[in-house]
């Protein structure tokens, strides 16, 4: 009996033991080779292999292609990433094995489309997603929302982004701004004021938090733009009324009879530079803006509350 | 008769209980609890989809592995331990024995699927912290993954009476997964000429189709299953498996046990 109980003792030590040498050991390998990951490797590219070889659990293989698609995202997007190589093709797999899987559209276009290093900077791949996505779900008028967004946003291609809005206007139950969107898109009415109600209309008709808080994070960087874009205008024109730049923003507020200083969405009131450059004070708070920033500054994707 | 179906139906799904074949609910329970947790964290929007699709997809091969695993010995293992003659010896018919053995092995799949179904609804509670009027579709899903079960069942049986256990496994295994490709089958007749059309449709008709079984994708998306749907699985699953059940007792009554 003794001697049963000093073999278990010794073999559940050695066991133990085993297994966390393997596993340190297994760690210094993973660091000797960096590049030995699976983040950049596809090895079924096909979507139609992938849905033979799933054997009619598609549904399955495509919430795990999702899943994949979101963390591939999310892991180089968090490191700033130039390229995003894998993504459209991810993207495209999943909506293949399960092409009622509108998340997949929704989230894969404003993943796809942006500039980096906010998105992919594939615009026309984005497209096609939602197109497809539309070809499979032709009710969903959100879908039809999405794509007209990737047309204004991106492209600014005014006269698909209205046709696609009208489009989905049509859809029963849709929701009535895209009519006014499409309104707006076909007259190039008001750019900030088209570009403010997209990203309200995204705010008030999505449930993720995420996407919430980047439309309060673009919300906020119009605000700053729009800001800057007037008081660039009162700068010029104190310019021409006195021949000089303003020496500071309390004279250009006094001249320009402003009634108090002008505030970023922060509180913090804008700033001129002895060029007479109106910037926000602090940059890294508009991940966003256009406008405003720094000669050479490098946006810092970070997000505040998710209230507009 | 019946009572002898009876009882040969429940030492099976005695012994399936005492080989420990329903220490798969505990992996199981692990699997869908884990997924349930952590899908929320590393994906967006899919929770539900993700309780639905994976609940499901387990459900049904974990069925399908022990339908096979247990299938193919349960006639191989009596003749191999001798105990099928001390049963025969009995006034016990040969059919009436492998028909109790599919009844047995039936009746475990259901009871674990129950088990699971519970899990299932668990989960999705979990997810959604309340049922809606579509989640009742799973039943649907439910209830074509049974008649799969019922399928796999006989073909286990009608393989195990015959073949060897490993080749079993084989046989059983590859029909289901070309039976998952039965529709491919179809398509492919329709596009040959000749006497490859005539054998092409053949083994497509011969073949299981247990695509028309795979509702787990439309069912988490909430599309509804039509009845008509669900008449013709439930007879078609019945033909099948009473097909390959016929071909078992076949075999088993003309094979010779010495």
């Amino acid at each position: 009996m003794k001697r049963r109980q000093t073999t278990s003792i010794v073999a559940s030590t050695c066991l133990v033991l085993s297994l966390a040498a393997s596993s340190f050991v297994l760690h210094r390998t993973d660091q000797l080779r960096p590049q030995a990951t699976l983040d950049e490797v596809l090895f079924l590219g096909s979507p139609k292999v992938i849905k033979r070889a799933s054997l009619g659990y598609d549904g399955l293989m495509a919430c795990i292609y999702w899943t994949r698609a979101v963390q591939y995202f999310g892991y180089r997007h968090s490191r700033f990433a130039a390229s995003y190589n894998l993504l459209a093709p991810l993207l495209e797999i999943t909506t293949h094995l399960d092409p009622h899987l509108v998340v997949a559209y929704e989230f894969g276009s404003s993943f796809l489309a942006p500039k980096p290093p906010h998105g992919a900077g594939q615009p026309e791949r984005a497209i096609e997603l939602m197109n497809y996505g539309i070809q499979n779900n032709p009710a969903d008028w959100k879908l039809y929302y999405d794509l007209g967004f990737v047309y204004y946003m991106e492209l600014n291609d005014y006269k698909n982004a209205a046709e696609t809005f009208e489009r989905g206007s049509r859809i029963p139950n849709a929701h009535p701004f895209l009519k006014i969107l499409a309104a707006q898109m076909a007259q190039h009415a008001g750019e900030y004021e088209t570009a403010r109600m997209l990203w309200s209309a995204t705010y008030q008709t999505t449930q993720d938090k995420q996407i919430k808080k980047n439309a309060v994070e673009h919300l906020r960087a119009l605000r700053v733009d729009e800001d800057v874009v007037h008081l660039q205008q009162a700068v010029t024109r104190f310019g021409e009324r006195t021949g000089r730049l303003p020496a500071s923003m309390p004279e250009l507020m006094t001249a320009e009879g402003f009634a108090g200083l002008p505030a970023d969405p922060d509180g913090h009131p804008y700033k001129l530079t002895p060029e007479g450059r109106v910037e926000v004070r602090v940059p890294d708070d508009f991940p966003f803006a256009t406008r405003g920033l720094p000669p050479g500054y490098t946006p810092q994707p970070k997000f505040h509350s998710d209230q507009p | 008769m019946r009572t002898r179906i009876a009882y040969i139906a429940s030492n099976t799904f005695r012994e399936a209980v005492r080989d420990r074949v329903l220490y798969n609910l505990i992996a199981f329970a692990l699997l869908l609890s884990g997924a349930a947790i952590l899908v929320g964290q590393i994906s967006i929007e899919i929770e539900k989809l993700v309780v639905i699709n994976l609940g499901l997809t387990a459900v049904s091969l974990f069925g399908v592995v022990i339908a096979i695993f247990i299938g193919i010995g349960l006639v191989s293992k009596e003749i191999e331990k001798r105990t099928l003659y001390t049963v025969l010896s009995r006034p016990v018919r040969r059919w009436e024995f492998i028909v109790g053995k599919f009844f047995g092995l039936a009746g475990t799949l259901v009871v674990n699927t129950f088990f699971m179904a519970i899990g299932v609804f668990a989960a999705l509670f979990y997810v959604s912290h309340k049922f809606v009027r579509a989640d009742a579709l799973i039943l649907v899903a439910l209830y074509f993954i049974v008649l799969e079960f019922l399928i796999i069942c006989s073909l286990a049986l009608l393989f195990s009476s015959f073949s060897s256990p490993l080749l079993s496994a084989v046989f059983a295994f590859s029909l289901f997964v070309i039976g998952s490709f039965a529709e491919d089958l179809r398509n492919f007749a329709g596009m040959a000429h000749g006497v490859s059309r005539w054998l092409a449709t053949g083994a497509a008709y011969l073949v299981p189709n247990f695509s028309a079984f795979n509702v787990i994708t439309s069912i988490a998306h909430e599309q509804p299953v039509a009845g008509q749907l669900v008449l013709q699985n439930t007879l078609y699953a019945l033909f099948y498996a009473t097909m390959a059940l016929s071909g078992a007792v076949l075999i088993f009554e003309h094979r010779d046990l010495k």
